[in-house]
């Protein structure tokens, strides 16, 4: 366990002193939240409308840009490797790496959601449901993607590849997000439904993503 | 079980596969044109107009095989890729990668024959329909398993990444089909017609179903020999560099 946690410690402070793959991933949220009314036309009503769906979609976006790097700098200059051989399990590793990714990136999407939420005319009604389904989900982004991440670690044009792969995992995610937040916003019952079901999708990306990632690494260390 | 085993531990010897495979591979294909012609006979010469649908009702014989050859394909590419992985048989990558590409054909057949059914019927191309939608994440399955094999310069790597993908994708398919339903119940109500299938279409719906289905295997076999010949043609052309480096290191010395 105490690897599990030097390891989350260590992508945690290199991703908090690198910097840059957050400012990234909050930038390109920003543009695609900002282009979208570009594209639609400013009627206030069409966005308080799509506002769930354009934020759901942005983040699986802006979170789908960081992917790549999850394990790359560690294969480049060989601690993979070394993680590969190390006690603690390569599955336990990728796990840590997955949960910082969650950390460094899918809640301050989360947190920064409803900021945006606003240039949508979001009711600001919705803001807590917003960033509890967001919360709930990004785990299941951060876990599946880091399955995309594991496959695509030595291919070539592996950013591409890495949308086409993962984007699909996705779907289930997505879907019951914006379930959750379409019977948030009608005032139905049925939100904690679609919560939990999220809830499920995401711990079974956590108790399997792994096994398959960790896999697929082994495949390309050995 | 044990049958199976010595046939599949059998099949091991690409030689050995591809003499049997030669030998049945002409029955397949003769009884796959055989079928569809007949099929097409029914279809266009006895199968009557449905009464609501009228001639557009012939795309259903060719729809509905594709679509079933969709799924079949990849549970074809899911058993090839378990087999890699699990028992490491020497052909079961030869499977896995002739079936991708069949499948996703026919996956793209089951969708372009859908949406020009559904041009007439539903007045569009494309309804976001929940069988419509799984199948469409269906055939992007499909193509990242093609893309990330192409995408890899290591030959027995690919072979192995793929078959993980293909096994996430066999554990993820059935949560997407189930979000999907959810999703489009939410929506809009089904649009699925619930009428019981007369005997006459029936009929050459079977008999359709049959010949694709051999079609697919004709073209699977087909597409294995191709495999396996290029890979030969691939080891002979490294053989023959490594030869001539030899003779050139002799002659320099």
């Amino acid at each position: 366990m105490s690897g599990f946690l030097t390891l989350l410690k260590r992508d945690l402070v290199l991703a908090l002193r690198e910097g840059s793959a957050l400012g990234t991933a909050l930038g390109f949220f920003l543009v695609v939240v900002a282009m979208l009314p570009l594209g639609l036309g400013p009627d206030l009503k069409l966005l308080s409308r799509i506002a769930p769906g354009v934020l759901w979609i942005a983040l699986l976006l802006a979170a789908l840009l960081s992917l790549p790097r999850m394990f790359e700098a560690d294969h480049e200059d060989g601690s993979l490797e070394v993680m590969a051989t190390a006690p603690l399990p390569l599955e336990l590793a990728v796990a840590a790496k997955a949960v910082a990714h969650w950390i460094s990136t899918g809640i301050p999407l989360a947190l920064a959601a409803p900021v945006l939420g606003l240039m949508l005319n979001l009711d600001i009604g919705l803001v807590p449901a917003l960033v509890a389904t967001m919360l709930a989900g990004t785990p299941a982004i951060s876990f599946l993607g880091s399955i995309g991440a594991a496959l695509t670690l030595k291919a070539r044009r592996s950013g591409l590849l890495l949308a086409l792969l993962v984007l699909p995992l996705y779907i289930p995610t997505l879907i019951f997000g914006i379930s959750a937040m379409g019977f948030a916003g009608s005032g139905q019952e049925g939100f904690l439904a679609s919560f939990l079901i999220l809830l499920a999708i995401s711990l079974a990306a956590v108790a399997a993503a792994p096994i398959a990632a960790a896999g697929a690494l082994r495949l390309q260390l050995s | 079980m044990t049958a199976m085993q010595t046939l599949t531990q059998r099949l091991a010897n690409p030689t050995r596969f591809m003499e049997i495979s030669r030998a049945i591979l002409p029955w397949i294909a003769g009884g796959a044109a055989l079928f569809i012609a007949y099929a097409m006979y029914l279809v266009f010469f006895v199968a009557p107009p449905d009464y609501q649908q009228g001639e557009t009702v012939k795309i259903m014989y060719i729809h509905v095989p594709s679509a079933w050859l969709a799924m079949m394909g990849y549970g074809v590419v899911a058993i090839s890729s378990f087999g890699l992985l699990v028992f490491r048989h020497p052909l079961a990558d030869v499977s896995a990668k002739a079936a991708a590409p069949i499948g996703a054909a026919f996956t793209l057949a089951a969708l372009v024959t859908g949406s020009l059914w559904g041009k007439p019927m539903w007045g569009t191309y494309w309804v976001w329909d929940a069988r419509l939608t799984s199948v469409l994440i269906l055939f992007f399955l499909y193509l990242g398993l093609i893309a990330l094999r192409s995408s890899l310069e290591d030959e027995t790597l690919a072979a192995k990444l793929t078959a993980v993908l293909a096994l996430v994708g066999v554990a993820i398919l059935p949560i997407i089909k189930f979000s999907v339903d959810w999703w489009n119940t939410l929506h809009q109500p089904s649009t699925a017609f619930t009428s019981t299938v007369d005997p006459s279409m029936r009929t050459p719906l079977l008999i359709s179903a049959v010949g694709f289905t051999l079609l697919f295997f004709a073209l699977h076999l087909k597409g294995m020999q191709n495999e396996i010949l290029r890979r030969r043609v691939k080891a002979m052309r490294l053989a023959q560099v490594e030869r001539g480096d030899r003779a050139f290191a002799a002659r320099a010395e």
